[in-house]
């Protein structure tokens, strides 16, 4: 018997596409993909670059780069970062400890001193009603800042368990669950939050927040399922199921690593968003109620008076918008930081 | 026989209509023995293999009909758990693209342990230890140094040592090969492949390459499946294909290897493009395409003809397979 004739393989011949399995997806999940690769983070092919420079990679000794040690390597060095940073911790602080800066009683109020200005001991003067606006800025930050944080974190959790099931599993569920984010979509926020809020008659945090995660978890929910669409699309998810990985070890271990950090990035604008609406809530009266301590409380009590006693108006919305602000910016620093994209 | 494929069919529901991916594949594998599977793309070559393994997105594809037996064993008529055990601890997949197929953001050691962990109950310890000794084994120099380290800081031949290492954990007695050195540089590509059939040797595993490249086939396959359109047009020991091809498309993709005596000139290809899966061409899918193409191919569909010849079964699905051979 001859021997086989020699050939050279000089290169591969074409690619060999999946044609037949893309053809599958469906428009909806395509459309989602494309929603969620804006923030959909790559298996870092920078750093892949920068390994890259030495044969096979780099020494043993150098400090193994993630997305995440990545991430936090540019938000230490990002100023937007770290002065956002401050202002929240500092706000953070403040909420809990109120008293290291401010002596008083915010439910203290003389009102024979109503509207009065500036005065020693007294920097921001008086409301209305005679109370100290500096103390009531300072108490009121603790109501802000647990209401959007505990807000954020009720509509993540729910959002993104959620969203990532729809996405995970597909099929019928998938499409119910995108129905109802629908539906929650075209319920105006304000709107809904005078009519639902209205019959509230309980004055703690509570209520506000369970009205705010049951509006915001379908943007949080939408997120997730692009995200986890197009996680569970990589070849590693579906390597780590030919190699006989579970459904829960794959969400676990292989999809939620890999699809969540749109969801941060997300919810981490989302929070100041949810601060500013506590307040606009509270002044339109439908939010939190007296005698607990709100900035939005205050604006609105202080509204009428603008004119003669802008004072009463100006601090509580000037911490308002600072603190929404720092939330906004850290958002936005967290995404710069997590979307190698943007780099 | 380890594992056996009997007529299996795999289809396609898209909005376009039903795509016929797999129409009636047979194949068997013994332990020891490697498959070749050969084809182009859309040929159907990797779905077979996506049906064997139990990882096929269903829907939107189907199993309309068929058997895959393992050991014996229907594995269409298993429990999705069940079918989950046999993945990983009895066969295992190695595919393309290495760096896409480890999770970037988990350490290669944690996700070689991960095999022990989920498949035998280890500890973290016991596993990173095994995680260590499979490095060695596939011959990554400093395992117990880079066992750490994350996917992207491995070159492309270590990341699919890597990843052969994860299939051959627990030592499967069956591994599917999803061209597994397209992604590499040719020299090496001859190191994985060697690596590959080394370790197949030293476990007396079955071993089913799906390949366009015929140069990688030649040294390492016993037998070889041509696939096109979704069915098998050939299957021969390895020497006689190469020697004489029984089927017009077979002979095609020989003829389209570069080869040094042909410097300067123009390089075969076969004309036209592959078949609309969604509309497969009647009579002989190959028809459009074929030199040797009659009426007779337009209207009938050929049977996979027994062109035996020598000691070795070889089959071919060509209605002129007599003047293809001896032509």
């Amino acid at each position: 018997m001859p021997e086989p004739e020699p050939f050279e393989p000089l290169e591969s011949y074409g690619e060999e596409g999946r044609a037949i399995a893309s053809t599958g997806a469906g428009g909806a999940s395509d459309l989602a993909t494309a929603e969620a690769e804006t923030l959909e983070q790559r298996p870092s092919v920078d750093a892949a670059e920068e390994a890259a420079g030495g044969p096979e990679g780099a020494g043993p000794d150098k400090k193994a780069r993630s997305l995440w040690s990545d991430a936090w390597h540019d938000l230490r060095r990002n100023p937007v970062f770290i002065i956002s940073g401050l202002i929240i911790l500092f706000l953070v602080v403040i909420s809990i400890w109120p008293s290291l800066i401010a002596s008083g009683d915010p439910l203290d109020c003389d009102l024979s001193k109503a509207q009065e200005g500036s005065q020693p001991g007294h920097p921001f003067g008086f409301n209305g009603q005679g109370c100290d606006v500096y103390t009531r800025t300072v108490y009121g930050a603790r109501t802000s800042v647990s209401v959007g944080v505990l807000a954020t974190l009720g509509v993540a959790i729910l959002g993104s368990i959620l969203g990532g099931l729809a996405g995970f599993f597909g099929g019928a569920w998938d499409g119910f669950l995108s129905r109802i984010t629908d539906v929650f979509f075209a319920i105006p926020v304000v709107l809904g939050g005078l009519v639902l809020l209205s019959v509230v008659t309980s004055s703690t945090v509570w209520p506000v927040i369970g009205f705010m995660v049951l509006l915001g978890w379908p943007q949080i929910s939408r997120i997730a399922r692009g995200s986890v669409i197009t996680a569970k699309q990589h070849d590693y998810v579906q390597a780590a199921r030919a190699l006989g990985a579970s459904n829960s070890r794959m969400m676990l271990r292989h999809i939620t690593p890999n699809a969540v950090a749109p969801v941060i990035v997300v919810a981490t604008i989302a929070l100041g968003t949810y601060i500013s609406l506590e307040a606009t809530l509270s002044y339109l009266g439908v939010g939190l109620k007296p005698p607990t301590v709100s900035w939005g409380i205050d604006i609105s009590s202080a509204s009428p008076y603008i004119r003669n006693a802008p004072h009463m108006l100006l601090w509580p919305a000037g911490a308002l918008a600072i603190t929404v602000l720092a939330f906004i910016m850290l958002g936005d620093a967290v995404r710069d930081a997590l979307d190698p994209k943007l780099r | 026989m380890l594992l056996e494929v009997r007529d299996l069919h795999v289809e396609f529901h898209t909005r376009d209509g039903v795509a016929k991916a797999v129409n009636g594949v047979n194949y068997s594998v013994d332990a020891g023995e490697t498959l070749a599977v050969l084809g182009e793309s859309g040929s159907g070559k990797s779905v077979t293999a996506q049906a064997v393994m139990g990882i096929l997105d269903i829907p939107p594809g189907k199993i309309s009909a068929g058997e895959i037996l393992f050991q014996g064993q229907d594995l269409l008529k298993l429990k999705e758990e069940e079918r989950r055990k046999v993945r990983g601890a009895k066969m295992a997949m190695i595919f393309q693209d290495a760096l896409s197929s480890l999770n970037p953001v988990i350490s290669v050691g944690d996700q070689l342990g991960e095999m022990f962990q989920v498949h035998k109950g280890m500890s973290r310890k016991d596993s990173k230890a095994k995680a260590i000794e499979l490095m060695d084994r596939v011959r990554i120099p400093a395992a117990k140094e880079r066992v750490g380290q994350y996917p992207h800081q491995f070159s492309g031949g270590m990341r699919q040592r890597i990843m052969i290492a994860m299939a051959l954990a627990l030592e499967p007695e069956l591994i599917i090969a999803d061209e597994p050195t397209t992604a590499l540089d040719v020299t090496v590509q001859a190191q994985v492949m060697d690596l590959l059939a080394e370790l197949q040797r030293e476990l007396n595993m079955g071993l089913i390459l799906i390949t366009h490249d015929l140069g990688v086939v030649a040294d390492v396959a016993d037998k070889i499946a041509v696939m096109y359109a979704g069915r098998i047009v050939e299957q021969a020991p390895v020497h006689e294909i190469y020697k004489a091809p029984a089927h017009p498309y077979t002979r095609g993709l020989l003829d389209s290897i570069p080869r040094l005596d042909q410097k300067g000139q123009e390089l075969y290809a076969i004309k036209g493009l592959p078949p609309n899966l969604l509309a497969i061409p009647p009579g002989c899918a190959f028809n459009p395409r074929c030199p040797m193409a009659q009426d007779v191919c337009r209207t009938d569909e050929p049977p996979l003809y027994d062109v035996t010849e020598s000691p070795v079964p070889r089959a071919s699905a060509c209605h002129f397979w007599k003047e293809c051979l001896h032509g």
